[in-house]
């Protein structure tokens, strides 16, 4: 591989809240077709360092680049670079004013100024993608929450992203809800689109991780393939973190 | 005296009282929404002093009684800017409006903001701009939000209507007023009076609930169940 293969690159992201440094400098290079995902205790950051990738929160200090052209301080192409960067959020942020259908083709009316049955063809592929073709003319009230995730996975499908950030995806879902939208996002990974994951789900995180940062104190303290992170004897940090999370759910 | 056959010989004049009270009512709803919509959005999204020149305007036309105001616009700043030639029924449609517009103002900027924030960041995260993200996310469900309440000021604009008496316009209770000096039945003529306010405020929310159905939305917002 070579830097070509680059098409994320994140340099010393720095940001504070009030205050209080979130994120203390944090730098990695995603590869087409990676997915790399981000673990660690609630509050060292991790969404808000996806936020500060598409600079939906600016970060105080650090640059990000999109194949090789800068995001940051970007100004109004802001736009542009969102188009291409996808987001997934942990409480799916439908628009509850419309149907599933009219969800995924609003961006591409609007944004991309795609005619209407263009558009409307692209939605329902996406749709079709994530298994929810036959609940289009459904609103956000009447989906379950996996159904919901799906639908605004289908969403940032639809613009033809370089890279999709998703931020704790399933943490607002039951097991069962959790499962389907994991089944969708292995099957993204599978085909080769470019991943960025915050999440808490080990499982997924070691069977689609190619590589995982895991993050305390807003630094990536450990970074490796989900094998070395688990089983080499010189990282203990995340085999810490698991261990705490597992006991506590069996108190 | 019946009162039945004055009512009949007056009918036309009544029908141009009701059209002409409608005619306000309309004009002043229209006016607020053209002016209170864009009024919302700028204490919402505008910049400090823009938030602060609309928040004194809102205190202005809400802190006055109707009849007050009505009497400084027509007698005193209408004639000052030199629009004394405006017809009564102008002035009253116009002071009616500025004050819609200051109550509707405060209901479309409740309904915007109780729109959740997750909207505008997912609508940002596409890559729409933020006046796209307005106009296509947040208006369509803040109108919804806003429509119950809003529909509320139909009747408070149709009884307050009544005050442009005092400047002479020529609506339902000028009208009906000119009939009982003219004839001398009062309480008659006075219930009449209110049958048809009565009347005209039922019918009108009755169609804004109509119209809430119409939009309503599966699971969203507060329209009509």
């Amino acid at each position: 591989m070579n830097d070509n293969d680059i098409v994320l690159k994140v340099e010393d992201i720095h940001k504070s809240f009030g205050g209080v440094e979130v994120l203390r400098g944090v730098s990695f290079d995603v590869r087409r077709g990676e997915t790399k995902v981000f673990i660690g205790p609630s509050g060292t950051g991790k969404s808000t360092l996806l936020r500060c990738i598409n600079q939906l929160t600016i970060p105080d200090r650090g640059r990000v680049w999109l194949d090789g052209e800068e995001v940051t301080n970007s100004g109004a192409r802001i736009n542009y670079f969102r188009q291409k960067i996808g987001m997934v959020f942990q409480n799916f942020f439908l628009f509850d004013h419309l149907t599933a259908l009219k969800n995924v083709e609003l961006a591409l009316l609007k944004v991309k100024g795609m005619g209407r049955a263009e558009a409307r063809e692209k939605a329902l592929t996406e749709l079709r993608q994530v298994g929810m073709e036959e609940w289009a003319d459904h609103y956000p009230a009447e989906l379950s929450g996996g159904q919901a995730q799906r639908v605004s996975i289908a969403r940032a499908l639809a613009m033809d992203p370089d890279v999709i950030l998703f931020d704790e995806p399933t943490s607002a879902l039951d097991p069962e809800l959790t499962r389907e939208v994991l089944e969708v996002m292995k099957k993204l990974a599978r085909e080769g689109m470019t991943m960025l994951v915050v999440t808490h789900e080990m499982g997924f995180a070691c069977s689609v991780a190619n590589e995982i940062l895991f993050m305390e104190n807003g630094v990536v303290a450990e970074q490796g393939s989900p094998d070395l992170l688990l089983n080499d004897p010189r990282f203990t940090r995340m085999k810490d973190f698991i261990g705490r999370i597992d006991s506590r759910m069996h108190d | 005296m019946d009162v039945l056959p004055v009512l009949i010989e007056w009918l036309p004049y009544l029908l141009s009282g009701i059209a002409s009270t409608l005619g306000l009512v309309l004009a002043a709803l229209g006016l607020g929404v053209l002016l209170g919509l864009p009024m919302a959005l700028g204490q919402v999204y505008g910049a400090r002093p823009v938030r602060w020149a609309i928040g004194i305007y809102v205190w202005f036309f809400r802190g006055l009684p109707i009849l007050v105001l009505l009497f400084l616009f027509w007698f005193g700043i209408f004639p000052a800017i030199g629009l004394g030639d405006l017809s009564a029924f102008v002035v009253g449609a116009v002071v009616l409006g500025l004050r819609g517009a200051a109550y509707q103002s405060q209901i479309f900027r409740g309904a915007i903001q109780s729109v959740g924030e997750g909207q505008m960041i997912a609508a940002r995260s596409l890559g729409m701009s933020r006046s796209t993200a307005i106009r296509t996310v947040i208006l369509p469900q803040a109108m919804r939000i806003a429509l119950p309440g809003w529909s509320n000021e139909y009747p408070n604009i149709l009884t307050d209507s009544a005050v442009c008496y005092a400047i002479g316009v020529v609506e339902l209770l000028t009208i009906t007023s000119r009939m009982v000096t003219q004839t001398h039945i009062t309480m008659p003529i006075y219930l009449a009076t209110a049958g048809i306010f009565i009347i005209l405020n039922y019918g009108g929310l009755k169609l804004l609930h109509r119209l809430e159905a119409k939009i309503a939305i599966p699971g969203f917002g507060t329209g009509a169940m």
